[in-house]
């Protein structure tokens, strides 16, 4: 089982983050299961989404603790969140930020005894550019497809194209595509 | 046809394939989702036949379901927690007027203090309203079990509420299998009502009844229940048969067959259970699970035959019987009348709080070695505890409890667990 | 038009009548729906007022109609079980849920395709001014096809003369006793909800009187000639509640309408379009001298300035729907 999550702010897409990456580990023929830590609604609290992928039915029902992926959709939860809680030496975390792992006051992480694999992606960057608005779910899983091949960017553009109306959708898949192909860059690094 | 959604989406196809006749929708986290996807189907003329009536509460969402469904027509309505209690009027008058309404509760704790996460204390609280009561462990069974409910309700002339945990299921994705209207259709003739409001054929419906007969036609309500208990493994049977998966029934039993120890649950926190149970086989413990699906009418029988040879039984209950106890535990020992072996009530999950595989795991082992009080709240925060009844005990004026708790636990911003 | 010149008891033989003008009870077919045996009261202005409504309603049409009743007088002394007064499709489900029991059972006749059956919702004041309250603004607001009709005998009777919004103020109830410097119900409250449906826009609000028969059975065929929300609220004596003597019901109701207490008009779309001229004003003591539940306002010394406050309400009324001419 790869299980995954995902932090955010409300308005973010967190949620429909989770629910594409389950769309996507199912079109690939795989059992997926996404939910929300919940909230009442409210834009700009932190929120969090949970995803699972397995080969099997997936039972159990409890938060993700112990997450094989972080999703860090907001960069100003870093400090102000435990965020990193559970995460097993060489996890994966996708931060969306411009800035630099070291600029983040990150490196010990990538560098430590935990060997996290990090990378960072200018997710809000490339929906702002690809779509016009910064709701940078979809390139961060299009760097998550990236980064860690749990699932192919082909299945995450088709989740997007099942989630959004045909136009905005498109331009989602582009962002997801240039994050693919950015993370791809990464990958390499932070796998050795 | 196989599809990735949301339960609560799932549940709205699966009601829309039933061919409800009229749906009264008044919105309650967290089923609201439901009642918003069936009027999206009934507006863009995808479920055709049917009235979508927005009513101005939950006592007018049950009282339209009981006037529409007196009048000879399929009805369906869905509500939570606050609601449920809203309508409990309505809920105990459509059951007492046999009326075979459908109804999905989203299963939500019941406040003081407001609260919009899940737990079992909602449905608990019209567990004895008259209306069959079923759990589902999954967004497929969620699905399942409404198609199963209209057949047994139309059949038994009693309403059924289908309890599906709030956020957890309702809100979750999963892989769900939405039959086909053919496959329901073969499986759910159209409602043929035992009684019908119709100006060719007038009858007097809601008759005011004396101590002569009140008790007869509780014994009725009652007996109705009774044959339940048979009918509702024959429509899983059937239900298997026609849609090839396991949905429904009494009881479920998981690697019971030697176990010494038994965990009995109700709805989706059996997944994370069985987990546990697998990974404490693998130890070498003789623990197995049992899930009830239906728990009103309580099935006493299968329930025993399950448990009988356990040397203990763990009952995890998403509700609490203030005062007592626990509530599936009352059933849970009721089943084993005159057999003796050691009973459990643990309350978890309250308001929402996440069962976790860790917490369940030393708690079985505690239960393994009869290391555990008879009644115990799972992950209970002793500290919070001590403070606030220390507090007490020193001032009169110690104002409101829950929000003086909160401030003792610091802010809440993202816990995980 | 032909002038009636009214006898001692305001009647008119049925036979100078056209066979079109002759009222519904005179009717041999009317259908009687709330037929006798039921166990009302003598003199109870609700059973006469149900009887009248709903034979007009079947009239109307054509004997399709379905009732919901509230809980109450009506319902209670209709249906001791194991007997039903009713000659109709009937239910009872709750006190407070009528309205919305009806726009369920309206949903059904849509969802069935029964286009011809029409739905009656009815209850008392206290079922419909109070407890039921939400439901019935819910089922006009959303203009459902339901005509409300509350029978307004001014208490919670059934449960023993308790005070409810549509107690008029100084009427003595068991929760409002005749003691003390206000004796009886307060003044300044209470609900009038002929006018809170008007606000609602529905299609058709009317207020009527067992005393006028004939004015009662128009409004309910006009109510049923309509589609959507309607409301009927008719002033029904309660001897036993009122301490009036039952054979005065229709008196004492008429009484209610000549002093002008209770004025008779009809509203479409929220505005009032059209209203029942007073022929004679009477005082408004002549009215409430005939009832037990008013006679501290006239012990020795009357209470004058009590009896003043309630001619003021009368003569407003009289004013605002101008009754007079």
């Amino acid at each position: 089982m790869f299980q995954i999550r995902i932090h955010g702010r409300g308005g973010q897409g967190v949620v429909s983050g989770a629910e594409m990456l389950s769309v996507a580990a199912f079109l690939e023929g795989r059992y997926a299961q996404a939910f929300p830590s919940f909230g009442s609604e409210r834009m700009g609290a932190p929120v969090m989404a949970f995803c699972r992928i397995d080969d099997k039915e997936i039972r159990l029902r409890e938060p993700v603790l112990e997450p094989d992926a972080l999703i860090v959709q907001d960069q100003t939860l870093l400090h102000q969140v435990d965020l990193f809680n559970g995460l097993p030496p060489r996890g994966y975390i996708l931060l969306n930020s411009t800035k630099s792992i070291d600029e983040l006051g990150l490196g010990g992480f990538a560098r430590g005894v935990q060997q996290y694999r990090l990378c960072t992606l200018p997710a809000s960057e490339l929906a702002l550019k690809h779509v016009g608005r910064p709701v940078p779910n979809a390139a961060l899983l299009g760097g998550f497809a990236a980064i860690t091949g749990v699932i192919t960017l082909a299945s995450v553009l088709a989740a997007i194209r099942q989630k959004f109306p045909a136009a905005v959708a498109e331009k989602n898949v582009a962002a997801a595509t240039e994050a693919f192909e950015l993370a791809v860059k990464t990958k390499e690094t932070i796998d050795a | 046809m196989l599809k990735q959604t949301e339960g609560s989406h799932a549940v709205a196809e699966s009601v829309a394939l039933c061919r409800p006749q009229v749906i009264c929708a008044y919105p309650i986290t967290p089923q609201t989702h439901i009642v918003e996807g069936l009027g999206e189907m009934v507006k863009a003329g995808e479920l055709v036949d049917c009235e979508f009536i927005n009513v101005e509460s939950e006592f007018a969402a049950m009282s339209v379901a009981i006037g529409a469904s007196a009048a000879g027509v399929r009805t369906y309505t869905a509500t939570s927690s606050q609601g449920l209690l809203f309508m409990a009027e309505a809920v105990y008058n459509a059951a007492g007027l046999g009326l075979p309404i459908v109804m999905t509760v989203g299963n939500r704790a019941i406040g003081a203090p407001i609260n919009i996460w899940n737990d079992h204390s909602d449905s608990m609280s019209m567990r004895d309203a008259g209306w069959i009561q079923l759990y589902a462990e999954t967004n497929q069974e969620a699905l399942d079990l409404h198609i199963q409910a209209f057949r047994l309700a139309e059949e038994l002339s009693c309403p059924v509420m289908v309890c599906m945990d709030g956020f957890i299921l309702t809100h979750a994705y999963e892989r769900v299998d939405v039959p086909t209207q053919d496959q329901v259709d073969a499986f759910l003739p159209p409602y043929e009502p035992r009684q019908i409001l119709d100006p060719a054929d007038p009858v007097s419906i809601g008759a005011l009844v004396g101590p002569e007969a009140f008790t007869e036609v509780r014994y009725l309500a009652h007996h109705k229940q009774l044959r339940a208990l048979g009918l509702i493994p024959q429509l899983a049977a059937e239900f298997r048969k026609e849609f090839g998966r396991n949905s429904g029934g009494l009881i479920r039993t998981y690697r019971t067959e030697d176990a010494e120890t038994i965990v009995v649950a109700l709805g989706s926190l059996n997944g994370t259970v069985q987990e546990v149970v697998d990974e404490m086989r693998g130890g070498g413990s003789r623990i197995g699970s049992v899930s009830i699906c239906s728990f009103r009418p309580f099935p006493l029988a299968a329930t025993r035959e399950a448990l009988q040879h356990a040397k203990r039984v763990v009952v995890l209950e998403k509700c609490l019987a203030v005062g007592l106890g626990g509530i599936v535990s009352d059933g849970v020992r009721k089943s084993l009348s005159g057999i003796v072996l050691n009973g459990y009530t643990v309350i978890a999950g309250l308001g929402g709080r996440a069962i976790t595989r860790g917490s369940l795991k030393r708690l079985f082992q505690d239960a393994e070695r009869d290391e555990l009080e008879q009644v115990t709240f799972l992950d209970l925060n002793a500290d919070v505890i001590s403070y606030e009844l220390e507090r007490e005990s020193k001032s009169r004026r110690t104002g409101p409890t829950a929000e003086a708790i909160l401030r003792r636990i610091g802010t809440v911003a993202s816990g995980i667990g | 038009m032909v002038k009636f010149y009214q006898t001692g008891t305001f009647t008119v033989g049925n036979r100078l009548l056209k066979e079109d003008q002759r009222s519904v009870q005179a009717d041999m077919h009317r259908t009687n729906s709330l037929n006798s045996g039921h166990r009302a009261c003598q003199g109870c202005g609700e059973a006469l007022g149900a009887r009248y409504a709903i034979d007009a309603a079947m009239q109307a049409t054509g004997n399709q109609l379905i009732a919901v009743n509230a809980t109450g007088c009506l319902e209670v002394f209709s249906t001791p079980y194991p007997q039903t007064s009713w000659q109709i499709p009937w239910i009872h489900s709750l006190f407070g849920n009528a309205a919305a029991v009806a726009s369920g059972v309206a949903a059904a006749q849509r969802a069935l395709g029964r286009t011809g059956v029409r739905v009656i919702a009815q209850g008392g004041d206290g079922g419909t001014t109070d407890i039921g309250f939400g439901c019935l603004s819910g089922m006009f607001e959303r203009n459902d096809d339901v005509l409300y009709i509350c029978y307004d005998n001014e208490a919670y009777m059934n449960t023993g003369v308790q005070r409810s919004s549509a107690t008029p103020p100084a009427a003595r109830t068991a929760t409002t006793p005749a003691l003390g410097p206000s004796p009886g119900n307060v003044f300044g409250t209470g609900k009038n909800v002929p006018r809170i449906a008007m606000a609602h826009g529905i299609p058709y609000v009317a207020t009527a009187s067992v005393s006028n028969l004939r004015d009662l059975e128009r409004k309910v065929k006009v109510a049923m000639g309509i589609h959507g929300a309607r409301y009927i609220h008719i002033f029904v004596p309660c001897p036993l509640g009122w301490g009036s003597a039952s054979e005065d019901t229709i008196k004492i109701a008429r009484l209610a309408v000549e002093t002008g207490l209770f004025p008779l008009f009809e509203a479409h779309d929220g505005e009032v379009t059209a209203s029942t001229p007073i022929r004679h004003k009477v005082p408004v003591a002549e009215y409430l001298k005939l009832q037990k539940r008013y006679a501290h306002l006239f012990r020795n010394p009357p209470d004058l300035e009590r009896i003043a406050q309630i001619q003021m309400m009368a003569d407003r009324n009289i004013e605002k729907f101008g009754l007079l001419h």
